[in-house]
């Protein structure tokens, strides 16, 4: 009996050891890293978005010969798990990819509240974590030193859309300080952080705010916000609140006829904008943190056109921004060990801030807290049904239509 | 303050506000009006009203995308509705009917998650809308818009609510339900079939919602989970109107989205919520004084 019960012991500590060989870090030739995504809940239209660039970057870049450390070729895997949407999940996820899976290298999850809630995990147990599509401002303000963000952060998503109102207005020959603004944000972190860098900008060319609405999460109705917009005949309207928020605002600003000299918002896209909206969408300007149309490339992808081309032929649609950043996530990753040349952690926290690269989604250079500084956002304006480039004027492909027709007009 | 001054300088605003919260009103009323029933007649509180309206909104959705005009969905998504209001009593409402509050609370509040997440699975989680294409009114200079859409949900939610209160009051199972409200144990000793009553009142709430739903994908926006705003105002009206009270639930619901109105303009849409729970507060605290004065003079 009693040698039954050693032998017991001994098969299942032999079963773990194996177990904790076959999820360790790195085995054999696969390097496995690790993700919680969200594929189901809420955010699960971007997080499927945001699987699907991660597969496709993983794959294309096994399939050109994985990645090259001391001389040997590793292939990538990813561990993925569904956090459900919910930021107390993908927290435990996150544990459990550390301490179960034993995975060393992570990707992030999609949503800034998601990551949010990841970043302290990753950071207690020093594993770098690359993530592309945490946007949120106060990301960057904690001092996480094994965050890496490719993708431009919230504040800087409109504040273009105000530059570019003043630039218009100076143009005319107004000055730009006589410009009003009217803002409607729906009281979350991103939207909020958007507001910060928004507000920023327009006192920097003293402006004045008419309108300065913070909109419940649940957004159905912002027709009070816009009845104050038209009876204090701002320059510039600015919105936003995810999809849903865009919805709502185009739906009630066309309803209304609320006549604006400019309008600009986020999440036009996901909102699925310019296809359900059609006329009423007409030359509102969006943020985005990508398009492929942008002039960027790489060796991998090729262009910007390139890897849209690629991602239609794997997935059956066009990559909205946020598959793009999750797949330039695995080539940061990748130049990081190439640079490393090692697995250990601490070594590729250290060549990840240093990273200095071009990819199709944009220049990657992180600064101390662990943003992306290469790449601006882009702006569109939805002409004739289609999503023109506006902004920056190195990549505009179309001149902006600057003020916006008036309603009685079109 | 400033929003104050604005209202008063802009009188327009307040018609706009005024004309919005009563549309709005009449599609919570009809929504609450559900709720109250099942509350009523049942001793059920339906956490699941938000889902079946979006549920209902879905169905207009879906007619809308194979071209047909979503105001088709109205009777269409009824329809529907009370095939799964009807589906939903036989397999998990009927064990709660009789049971502890407490237990039907949770069993609808799960049922009410699990809605949101199959349309989720199933619909997406993008958000989406159903054009009506109505065109809007003017008046004061473009100053006050009216939507079309939104004058059509007001007649529609009147007409319902009206052709609710008269199959209540005339039809024979509306003379069974009213019997049940009032006493279960009588109404099965002189006949009724209650189980069928109940599986009808439940499945009759459903269809509301989903004709109400069908008229929030056109007037709003839906997704899989925006369900919860529609439970909680419902909620709301029916604790002021008191159950069975349906002139109560139309004052209520109109008197609450005017006021929601209001609270956007004043207080920011932030604070909507809070607002209007305050306004809930101080209703019932007066509503149990009265009640108290009524109890002395009776003593």
């Amino acid at each position: 009996m009693r040698i039954f019960n050693i032998g017991i012991v001994l098969l299942s500590g032999i079963f773990l050891a194996c177990s904790s060989i076959a999820f360790a870090k790195v085995t054999g030739d696969t390097i496995t890293l690790g993700a919680a995504v969200s594929l189901t809940g809420k955010y699960s239209t971007n997080g499927k978005h945001t699987k699907n660039g991660y597969e496709l970057a993983k794959n294309k870049l096994n399939a050109a010969g994985g990645v090259k450390v001391g001389g040997k070729s590793y292939k990538l895997d990813i561990i993925y798990y569904d956090d459900e949407s919910t930021p107390a999940r993908a927290a435990q996820l996150a544990e459990r990819l550390i301490k179960q899976d034993g995975v060393k290298f992570m990707l992030g999850p999609y949503s800034s509240g998601l990551t949010k809630a990841i970043a302290p995990v990753t950071e207690k147990y020093k594993i770098p974590m690359v993530e592309a599509n945490g946007a949120s401002r106060s990301l960057f303000t904690k001092g996480y030193r094994y965050m890496f963000a490719i993708l431009t952060s919230a504040d800087q998503y409109l504040a273009s859309a105000v530059d570019l109102a003043a630039a218009a207005a100076e143009a005319k020959g107004k000055s730009a300080s006589s410009l009003k603004v009217a803002m409607i944000f729906e009281n979350d972190p991103f939207s909020q952080d958007v507001r910060l860098g928004v507000v920023e900008a327009y006192k920097n060319h003293g402006m004045k705010a008419v309108v300065d609405d913070k909109l419940p999460k649940n957004i159905d109705d912002m027709s009070a916000s816009l009845a104050k917009v038209k009876a204090t005949r701002p320059d510039i309207l600015i919105v936003s609140g995810h999809s849903k928020g865009a919805a709502t605002a185009i739906r009630q600003i066309s309803q209304m006829r609320v006549d604006v000299p400019m309008l600009a918002m986020t999440h036009c896209d996901s909102a699925g904008y310019k296809e359900k909206f059609g006329d009423a969408a007409e030359y509102t300007l969006c943020a985005a943190q990508w398009h492929k149309s942008l002039s960027y490339s790489d060796s991998l992808f090729g262009s910007a056109a390139d890897y849209a081309v690629t991602f239609k032929g794997v997935y059956n649609y066009d990559p909205p921004y946020q598959a793009a950043e999750s797949s330039a996530a695995l080539q940061v990753w990748k130049d990081a060990f190439e640079r490393a040349q090692s697995f250990d952690t601490d070594k590729l926290r250290d060549a990840l801030a240093v990273t200095k690269m071009q990819t199709f989604y944009g220049n990657i250079s992180f600064d101390s807290t662990g943003k992306n500084l290469g790449k601006p956002m882009v702006l569109f304006q939805v002409l004739d049904g289609k999503y023109k480039v506006v902004s920056p004027p190195k990549w505009a492909s179309t001149k902006l239509v600057h003020p916006r027709p008036k309603w009685s007009e079109r | 303050m400033d929003n104050i001054l604005l209202l008063i300088e802009a009188p327009f605003l307040s018609v706009q506000a005024i004309l919005d919260g009563i549309i709005i009103g009449a599609l919570f009323s009809l929504a609450a009006y559900g709720m109250a029933l099942v509350w009523g007649v049942m001793r059920i509180i339906n956490i699941a009203q938000g889902e079946f309206v979006i549920l209902g909104g879905y169905v207009a959705y879906f007619l809308y995308e194979a071209g047909i005009h979503p105001m088709f969905g109205i009777p269409v998504a009824g329809v529907v509705l009370f095939v799964v209001g009807y589906g939903l009593y036989k397999v998990v409402i009927y064990r709660v009917v009789d049971k502890d509050l407490f237990i039907s609370l949770l069993a609808t509040f799960g049922l009410s998650i699990l809605i949101q997440q199959l349309m989720n699975i199933m619909f997406g989680a993008d958000v989406q809308i159903a054009e009506a294409g109505f065109g809007t009114s003017f008046m004061f200079d473009y100053n006050v818009t009216i939507p079309h859409i939104r004058i059509v949900t007001f007649i529609v939610s009147a007409f319902l609510g009206a052709l609710l209160v008269i199959y209540i009051k005339r039809s024979r199972l509306g003379q069974a339900i009213r019997a049940t409200a009032q006493n279960a144990r009588a109404a099965r000793v002189m006949g009724i079939d209650t189980d069928h009553v109940y599986a009808m009142t439940f499945s009759l709430n459903a269809a509301i919602c989903g004709a109400t739903g069908a008229l929030v994908a056109m007037t709003f926006a839906i997704h899989p989970y925006i369900g919860l705003p529609y439970t909680i105002r419902s909620f709301m009206i029916v604790i002021m109107a008191g159950l069975g009270n349906l002139p109560g639930v139309i004052a209520a619901g109109t008197g609450i989205g005017v006021a929601e109105q209001f609270a956007d303009y004043i207080f920011g849409a932030e604070f909507r919520m809070a607002f209007i729970f305050l306004l809930l507060v101080a209703f019932l605290v007066w509503r149990g004084r009265m009640l108290a004065r009524k109890r002395e003079v009776l003593k």
